[in-house]
């Protein structure tokens, strides 16, 4: 009887085995969750191959990268030096889609609201304080403003949104990089933090007079208002697909071969300036030759097939140029 | 002389010894449990004991930037926050358990008694989505929200428990104090309350217990800000919430082991709160109380 129950289970376990085929698994990013979810489903439609991604987070995604417990890490922040040598020293960057991170805010009545790099960055650090104040009311003549306290609304939880925010700020103000830096997590000069996007999108609804910082996608689909920033050319720029794509044409001059730029503050007439570009993290040498194939395969696919998935999910595809700098890194995997 | 005379006396004896060898060893599974919960996080929360020592809990400055962290801030934030949330719910929670238990005659208790067990059921992320859209705009996000959506969610522990520990106080005890004369308080003083301390006292440590370690709707309502502030009206933040925001993303070892003597701070607060209620219960009540 034992035997019998022992014979059935060891020959579901191959069946299940052999039905699933291969398998990868990822771990990382929550911001292009949604992206890589639609890539997967769409990836396994047409090869079967099975991809699993959890969205732990950029930490995490890192440690199990690591750690080697997954075949691919995926991070909004780059990897520092030290990062790369801990995890093998061969940690290839590849990036796959960017992001813009919006200003959103609260103030009835005012539609459009317009803030350069130093009016933020003093908002942020808590020294400008009414809406009123003369550094807002300067930049947007014939606008309306309340005698209202700001309110600042700021990430609690850890994020890579947090870390493209700070990365902008500490570059453009030396205030802001002395006294607060850059990370994911920060040790806020004022304001409350809400957790994760929906709740910074939550304190900035319920509350008239606050301002924070949110991905782009969650100020749309919430139908916030939000703030149109002064780029490094002087031009006012609302955050938009384009114009975050505009971010990464602006930087590509500048982009080291390793990928591991910040596309912040980037030059160019219509780009935005609070960009980010996410990261799929892989090893050059791949242990496993058949998963290693896979793997390269799925990159290759996300970079072209998979770039036109991005848009509906309010990401902004890689700029063509870019992309075939990537699609070289990408073969340069071995396995 | 056995149930089954088949088995011998040297059988059940063996048999005996076994039960209780093996009952021993369920049994000591739990302070086991502990004790490995302690050795794996005091472990993992080395580096930052070695680096901050007892400084860690006196000082305000949290700065993963700059890897500089205290938790002060943090054990300020969660004792006041619990002990608002007392204020609150202990006085609401005993009356409604008393009106259930003691006061009402009519059928509503019923339905009343099963509202309560209710609300203890309700998810609290659910709680703290109804804080933001309430609560926030009521008190801002701050302690004194966090505090009321603390003793929101506490409320249905202290009376749903106090409840049951009032109702069974035997009847011959209130019996005795009308016979004697007692008005209606009178009985509820002496023959309902004096008996029902030590289990009251029970009802309001589970109550804390569940404040002390609320992670997902205070983090909703309470600001989330690591400052010490006088105002009940000042945004906060508590250990637990503080660990859930941060641990997916912390990076470096410090900062993960630093987040990890957090949990250390907030399960040794759990621990002394709940040993002082013991000792105040045996104190009050002696150590035969019937409860």
């Amino acid at each position: 009887m034992l035997r019998k129950i022992t014979v059935c289970l060891l020959g579901l376990v191959f069946l299940t085995g052999a039905s699933l085929g291969l398998t990868l698994n990822g771990a990382g990013a929550t911001f292009p969750f949604p992206i890589y979810s639609k890539w997967i489903y769409e990836y396994n439609k047409t090869t079967g191959i099975q991809i699993n991604y959890q969205s732990i987070g950029s930490g995490g995604g890192i440690k199990q990268f690591t750690a080697g417990t997954v075949d691919f890490g995926a991070s909004d922040a780059a990897l520092t030096n030290d990062q790369i040598a801990k995890a093998g020293g061969d940690a290839l960057h590849i990036p796959t889609v960017m992001g813009a991170v919006a200003i959103s805010y609260n103030l009835p009545g005012v539609s459009e609201l317009h803030l350069d790099s130093d009016t933020l960055a003093g908002i942020f650090l808590g020294k400008i304080k009414k809406w009123n104040d003369e550094a807002i009311t300067s930049l947007n003549p014939g606008v309306n403003l309340p005698d209202k306290s700001i309110l600042v609304a700021h990430r609690s939880d850890g994020s890579g949104t947090t870390s493209i925010f700070s990365t902008y700020l500490a570059k453009v103000s030396s205030a802001w990089a002395s006294k607060v830096g850059a990370g994911t997590a920060l040790s806020w000069p004022a304001g409350v933090g809400g957790k994760g996007n929906e709740g910074v999108t939550g304190v900035i609804k319920v509350n008239e007079g606050a301002i924070g910082y949110i991905e782009l996608s969650y100020a749309m689909t919430n139908k916030l208002p939000v703030v149109t920033m002064k780029n490094r050319a002087g031009k006012f720029v609302k955050p938009s697909i384009a114009s975050t794509s505009a971010a990464a044409a602006g930087a590509i001059r500048k982009m080291p071969s390793d990928f591991r730029a910040d596309i912040t503050n980037a030059a160019g007439a219509d780009s935005y300036p609070i960009s980010g570009m996410t990261w799929i993290l892989a090893h050059k040498q791949q242990k496993d030759a058949e998963k290693g194939k896979a793997l390269v395969e799925f990159l290759r696919w996300s970079l072209t097939t998979g770039q036109q998935y991005a848009e509906p999910l309010l990401y902004a595809p890689l700029p063509e140029n870019l992309r075939a700098r990537v699609m070289d890194a990408v073969k340069s995997i071995n396995y | 002389m056995p149930l089954n005379p088949s088995i011998t006396d040297q059988m059940q004896k063996t048999r005996d010894a076994w039960f209780r060898t093996v009952t021993f060893l369920f049994a000591l599974s739990i302070p086991l449990l502990l004790l490995l919960l302690v050795v794996i996080l005091v472990g993992q929360a080395l580096p930052s004991i070695n680096i901050f020592g007892a400084g860690f809990i006196f000082s305000s400055s949290w700065d993963p930037v700059r890897e500089t962290f205290g938790a002060l801030p943090y054990i300020y934030g969660t004792l006041v926050s619990s002990l608002i949330a007392l204020i609150i719910a202990v006085p609401l929670g005993l009356g409604s358990a008393l009106y259930l238990a003691e006061v009402s005659r009519s059928k509503i208790k019923e339905y009343l008694a099963v509202m309560i067990e209710l609300l203890a059921a309700i998810p609290s992320i659910i709680y703290g989505l109804w804080g933001i859209f309430v609560l926030g705009p009521l008190f801002g996000l701050s302690m004194l929200s966090g505090g009321v959506i603390l003793a929101i969610m506490i409320l249905p522990t202290i009376a749903a428990i106090s409840r049951e520990v009032f109702r069974s106080v035997p009847n011959i005890f209130k019996e005795s104090a009308m016979a004697l004369g007692a008005t209606r308080w009178e009985t509820i003083k002496l023959a309902v309350f004096g008996p029902a301390r030590s289990g009251i006292l029970g009802a309001i440590i589970l109550g804390l217990g569940r404040a002390l370690g609320e992670t997902m709707a205070v983090t909703m309502v309470i600001g989330n800000r690591p400052e010490i502030s006088a105002s009940i009206f000042a945004p906060a933040y508590t250990l637990a919430s503080v660990i859930a925001n941060e641990f997916a993303e912390a990076s470096s070892d410090v900062y993960l082991s630093a987040l990890v003597e957090l949990g250390i701070i907030l399960l040794l607060i759990t621990m002394v709160v709940n040993g002082l209620a013991r000792l105040l219960i045996w104190k009050t009540v002696g150590k035969n109380n019937i409860f």
